[in-house]
Formats: structure tokens, C-alpha cells, sequence
């Protein structure tokens, strides 16, 4: 380790052809006045900060405890998530899929890496994987099985593909023994990973 | 940065979408996908220069005065443009 740091030191100071490219991006956009690299600071802070996956948490607990909304989330997620102020920057639409004791729910984007940040925050690195996003449609039982989650044969797994319109929000099925509480103390079991659909919402403790 | 730009209406998201996709699946990208990153900034520099808002011979231009600036740049200092010994 430290023999190799040593080596590297007279190499500080050196761009890659692909680090020069992006600050020569930067450069020219900032000159056009097209961004202001405090904004796009700005922009990452608030997604990995502020965002982060407590909004679709909310979404979650929300349709776990009011039938209505969860009737609404089913027939038109877009507007029923827009009504607690979260709304997609690309302007794309939202479709819940629901988890049953039949059918389980996992979301990839094969494409790219299309997610649902309004409601999830910034996507996990593993979402953005070559491995995840050709796998996870090939074989999704063994991907869960190695995100230890491993369901019955029984049980149906069903995978949909997000798109530069479309993302996808899990909704988990909500937990045993969770009967006396309310929305926020539900939100706390409903994890990231719940909502992509690579596992299941917490038991209370 | 990309998601800055569409704020900006520089560019709707389905252009940003096909650019990317068109640069992922040329021929000559590694199977594995290890080059996501130059393939999103290859798709970035395209569609700007697309849209007019740069051009390919100021991007390369300054792509390499930014390594000249890097390697001009003494150990521990920011660097800077301004750095570039032939700027």
C-alpha cells in the first residue's frame, strides 16, 4: 500500500483524457452561462440529502393506512404522488406495483439506469451495474436470492423495465404485527431497497 | 450537470434518452458495460454539439489545455485553467 501510494505521487496532477473532458464540458457551459457549478452542487446535495427514499416511504405508509389513496395509487400513481408535492424533474410518470402474497415486484432499468428520484432519491450504484440491469431480467430469483432475499417457488416474480418515461415504485406489503401504527412510524420500515422490490419492508421491532 | 441542462430546456429528456442509448449500444463498447461514464459523456458532447451550444473543436480544445493546466499545476494546488502554459 504505501510503496504504492509513493509511485502515484508524481501523477497527482494529470487528467485523464475522460477527467479533461468533463471540466472542458464545464468550462464551456459555464462560460455560456448555461450552468453555475454551485447549482449543480446544489442539485446533488439536495438528492442525496433531502430526497434521499423518504418520499416514496411516505407514498408507502400512506397507501398501507388510507384504502383511498391506495385505490388512487393503482389507477393513477402520477397523481396521486404529485399530490404530496413530489413530482418527477424529467416530467416523467409513475406506475405503483403492488406486492401480493402472489406476485413480487422488482424494477430495473435495462436501458440505463431510469429511476424514480423524486420519490427514491439517487440511485444506488448497484441499480446503475451492467450485472443488475441484464440479470435482473434473465434470472431475477437468483439476484434476489444474493440480496438474500429469498422468496418461495411459489411465489411469482414479476420485473418491469423503467423507461425514460415510466419509473416504477414498489409498494411492499406491509409488515405483520404493524396494526397500531401510524404513517410515520410505518415509513421507518419501508427501505430503499423495499421499493426497487430487492427486498421486503422491515418488521417492526 | 445533464440534469441541470434539461432544467434549462436545453434539451428534452427523450433526446438525452436516445443520445445515451445510441452511445451504449455502438458497436465497440465493452460488453460489460465498464464504460457507462465515457459512453454518458460521449452522449453530453454530442447533443450539444447537436444543439448548437458547443462546438467538437472548442470542446478538444480545451479538454487538452485542462491537461496541460493539470501537468503545469505544482502538487497540492488547485488546479486551474489559467494554468494551461499555452493559454
Amino acid at each position: 500500500m504505501h510503496d504504492h501510494d509513493h509511485h502515484d505521487h508524481h501523477h497527482d496532477n494529470r487528467y485523464t483524457d475522460m477527467q479533461a473532458r468533463v471540466r472542458a464540458l464545464e468550462t464551456v457551459l459555464t462560460q455560456k452561462g448555461l450552468i453555475d457549478p454551485a447549482a449543480i452542487d446544489a442539485i446533488v446535495e439536495t438528492y442525496e440529502t433531502k430526497i434521499g427514499p423518504r418520499n416514496g416511504a411516505h407514498v408507502v405508509a400512506k397507501s398501507w393506512v388510507e384504502p383511498e389513496f391506495s385505490e388512487w395509487l393503482q389507477t393513477d400513481a402520477t397523481a396521486a404522488i404529485a399530490s404530496l408535492g413530489y413530482t418527477g424533474r424529467q416530467g416523467e410518470h409513475m406506475r405503483a406495483v403492488f406486492n401480493t402474497p402472489e406476485t413480487h415486484n422488482l424494477v430495473v432499468c435495462t436501458l440505463c439506469s431510469c429511476y424514480p428520484w423524486a420519490v427514491l432519491g439517487l440511485p444506488p450504484v448497484w441499480y446503475k451495474a451492467p450485472a443488475y440491469r441484464s440479470r435482473a431480467v434473465i434470472d431475477p430469483r437468483a439476484v434476489l436470492a444474493e440480496f438474500g432475499l429469498v422468496l418461495p417457488e411459489t411465489r411469482k416474480i414479476r420485473v418491469w423495465d423503467s423507461t425514460a418515461e415510466l419509473r416504477y415504485l414498489v409498494i411492499p406489503q406491509r409488515p405483520e404485527g404493524t396494526e397500531g401504527m401510524d404513517a410515520p412510524e410505518l415509513a421507518q420500515l419501508v427501505s430503499r431497497d423495499a421499493m426497487i422490490g430487492t427486498a421486503l419492508a422491515g418488521r417492526p421491532a | 450537470m445533464t440534469v441541470h441542462l434539461h432544467e434549462q430546456g436545453v434539451f428534452t429528456w427523450s433526446e438525452w434518452a436516445a443520445n445515451l442509448s445510441r452511445e451504449v449500444h455502438r458497436p465497440g463498447r465493452e460488453v460489460d458495460g465498464s464504460d457507462y461514464f465515457d459512453c454518458w459523456v460521449a452522449a453530453l458532447c454530442a447533443l450539444l454539439v447537436e444543439k448548437g451550444v458547443a462546438d467538437p473543436e472548442t470542446i478538444d480544445s480545451l479538454q487538452h489545455s485542462w491537461q496541460r493546466a493539470a501537468e503545469a499545476t505544482p502538487h497540492g494546488k488547485p488546479i486551474e485553467l489559467a494554468n494551461d502554459p499555452l493559454r
